[in-house]
């Protein structure tokens, strides 16, 4: 058990820190464990919360996609929201009544580990389709093709009802059969040692387990050869051309990368909500993703995930706050809660640039970058040259 | 083929309104070589402000002519829109003048957030009509419409531009401007007030936002608070389509990608068999933009080509 743990751990970065941080490990992992019986038996509306940290848990997967590529590789992705609608568009399709009629009967219902590696390989060839012409953009042309990409992928998807009825236009897609493993189908109330789990409790372990892989993947990431590739090219794009690292095929692998996490993303939760439609996949989605990677900090992995559970938890604080403040205070609503939470998340992007642009939890790295620690060396000079002169004396 | 002379004229109109806002973004690219993300924004409020101030008017019964409300309203809105231009700069650019450059685009477009849910809690999010205060008059000309309007649109565009260009070829604030965008730490040297400089491109850049934001909603009838993200981007489209930093190249790109919208509006439908309707007219800006930026970066009169990242 302990050896499994070291393993584990060692996987997980935590291996020189020594006991401390497997023991923190292991109570982390106890503790996402019985996060959802704990919510539902706290709170009376218990179940939405853990809905709510399904879609936090579902959000932590996409930021940490769009990290390798704005926080890794330095390329600003407005339009990462794509391929999460990539992702769940084809989840759909296959497994909804929607084109049935025009797949052959093999094709439909796939087995889940199948599906969500095709969601992958498709979001990522998405990703390379996008990657590919705008490679040589400088970082604000970047953005706005990006961001352009991801609207014509959304207009389409609002329009493809006609010649052929592929998604249903602004509609969207209806019936989205769940998630089967083992024979057990997601959705149908499931109990095992006397202890309930209802459909939401079911997803949050599945989206859990997905999840721990992306962290896990993007941590091994990091520290491989290619990872540290992508850093030197947002550090220095020559240079790292010069160190022998064949730029555009790096930079079109952190497309693909990011694009396959969003695709993951998107199956699961075209699957965890049974209807999507254009709505979900709005300009808005990206900037709240790109959000969530600033305020967190770019490019560290804890970091993101923080960003993402600040960003994805705060419209359901607020409302739970803002409408009941409202009533009691004016005795009417003036201000929506949606909206405050962007007014709010705009302002945090701004604020956070201004003030601390490493984010809220920066690498250690990063921080050195954007804070040179001059103080700290001119304090040390002070120090040896005090000690100089004494000694002169 | 018989509506060609329509679409045309129609893509001339847009096109002109969009090579104003296509103005903007290159003025501040030519200096900063950063893409002001909130532009749009301030083109949306323009159009938002104007409508109020018509509507507070026509409210107090104060009768007058049509064509000077509209006067009134945008007198009204040229100034807010250019205390928010400066405001931007001073806010999200001015400080990052010598950070990474992710760092302004991402404080642009919180800005261009906070400015679009601003105007939501200000004016709602429903469509705000243009009051009916003009007298819309239509000629024909060789089969095709043209409202006294659209007379308008492109007569005013034309002598705004014409005022620009020759505040900045001829003026000595323009030669100040002109040195800054070729090189500022040189013209610090001249002796010109580099910030104030690039403060007063913004400035300038956002009092011709407001009034294409105004053309757009008279020429629509309406006006939402959303509206500045679609309009901006087309008009950065236009920008580069024309060669960013180019006075000139934004005009043609503005009226280039204007018509090229409206004939492709018109026929698309026709082209591709029905498979494709004018609910995918928004695409083009996007295509359009993608293909000059893989085959003609620098635009179609930008001599500069992309540097690097």
């Amino acid at each position: 058990m302990t050896t499994m743990a070291n393993t584990i751990a060692g996987w997980f970065g935590a291996g020189k820190q020594g006991q401390h941080a497997k023991l923190q490990l292991i109570l982390l992992t106890v503790c996402m464990l019985v996060l959802p019986f704990f919510l539902s038996g706290t709170f009376a509306s218990g179940n939405s919360w853990v809905r709510t940290i399904d879609f936090a848990l579902l959000y932590i997967m996409l930021a940490l996609g769009l990290n390798i590529v704005v926080g890794y590789a330095g390329l600003l992705d407005l339009g990462y929201i794509a391929f999460y609608a990539v992702g769940a568009y084809l989840y759909a399709l296959l497994n909804s009544p929607q084109i049935a009629g025009y797949l052959p009967v093999w094709m439909m219902n796939p087995p889940l580990l199948v599906m969500l590696l095709l969601a992958a390989a498709v979001a990522g060839c998405f990703g390379v389709m996008l990657g590919a012409p705008t490679l040589k953009l400088r970082g604000d042309y970047l953005a706005i093709v990006t961001l352009g990409f991801g609207e014509i992928i959304r207009i389409f998807m609002n329009n493809l009802d006609r010649p052929i009825n592929l998604t249903n236009g602004p509609q969207g897609i209806n019936n989205i059969e769940r998630v089967s493993l083992f024979g057990h189908e997601f959705g149908k109330p499931l109990e095992i040692f006397g202890l309930q789990f209802p459909m939401v409790h079911q997803y949050y372990y599945l989206i859990l387990a997905f999840c721990a892989l992306i962290i896990f993947v993007s941590i091994r990431l990091q520290r491989s050869r290619i990872g540290r590739a992508w850093v030197a090219i947002r550090e220095d794009e020559i240079a790292a051309a010069a160190m022998g690292i064949n730029t555009r095929n790096v930079k079109l692998l952190a497309f693909a990368m990011g694009a396959s996490f969003g695709g993951v993303s998107g199956s699961l939760f075209a699957s965890f909500q049974g209807f999507i439609s254009p709505e979900s996949f709005i300009l808005m989605e990206s900037v709240l993703v790109l959000c969530m990677v600033v305020l967190g900090g770019m490019g560290h992995i804890p970091g993101v995930i923080l960003g993402a559970i600040i960003v994805s938890i705060t419209p359901e604080a607020l409302r739970e706050v803002v409408n009941p403040l409202q009533d009691m205070l004016l005795g009417k609503r003036v201000v929506d809660p949606e909206n405050l939470r962007m007014l709010m998340f705009g302002l945090a992007m701004i604020i956070i640039m201004l003030l601390r642009p490493e984010g809220l939890w920066p690498s250690r790295r990063r921080k050195d970058e954007l804070h040179p620690a001059t103080k700290r060396i001119t304090k040390q000079e002070d120090a040896t040259l005090d000690e100089a002169e004494r000694e002169h004396e | 083929m018989d509506h060609l002379l329509q679409h045309l004229i129609n893509g001339l109109v847009i096109g002109s309104v969009y090579a104003l806002i296509a103005l903007g973004y290159t003025m501040v690219y030519g200096i900063m070589q950063l893409i002001n993300f909130a532009h749009g924004e301030i083109v949306m409020i323009g159009a938002m402000v104007t409508i109020t101030c018509i509507n507070m008017l026509l409210g107090a019964n104060v009768a007058l002519p049509g064509i000077l409300l509209l006067t009134i309203g945008l007198a009204m809105a040229i100034p807010v829109s250019m205390a928010l231009g400066y405001g931007i700069e001073r806010v999200a650019y001015r400080p990052l003048r010598n950070a990474p450059r992710l760092a302004p685009l991402i404080t642009a477009i919180g800005l261009s957030i906070v400015l679009q849910q601003v105007a939501t809690l200000i004016w709602g999010r429903n469509y705000r009509p243009f009051p009916p205060i003009l007298e819309i008059k239509t000629f024909e000309i060789g089969g095709a419409v043209i409202t006294n309007l659209q007379v308008a649109i492109i007569v005013l565009a034309i002598v705004i531009m014409a005022a620009l260009f020759f505040l900045i070829e001829r003026s000595k604030l323009g030669r100040a401007m002109r040195a800054t965008a070729q090189n500022i730490d040189v013209a610090r040297l001249m002796g010109v007030n580099t910030n104030t400089i690039i403060s007063l491109t913004f400035v300038i850049g956002s009092a011709l936002g407001a009034v294409a934001g105004v053309m757009v909603a008279a020429n629509y009838d309406q006006a939402h608070a959303y509206m500045g993200f679609l309009i901006g981007l087309k008009a950065f489209t236009a920008a580069v389509l024309g060669g960013i930093g180019n006075l000139g190249g934004a005009v043609l790109g503005g009226l280039v990608l204007g018509i090229i919208e409206s004939l492709g509006a018109g026929y698309l439908s026709d082209l591709t068999g029905g498979v494709l309707t004018s609910s995918y007219k928004d695409i083009f800006a996007f295509a359009v933009l993608i293909l000059v930026l893989l085959f003609r970066p620098s635009g179609l009169l930008g001599e500069r080509v992309a540097e690097r990242a």
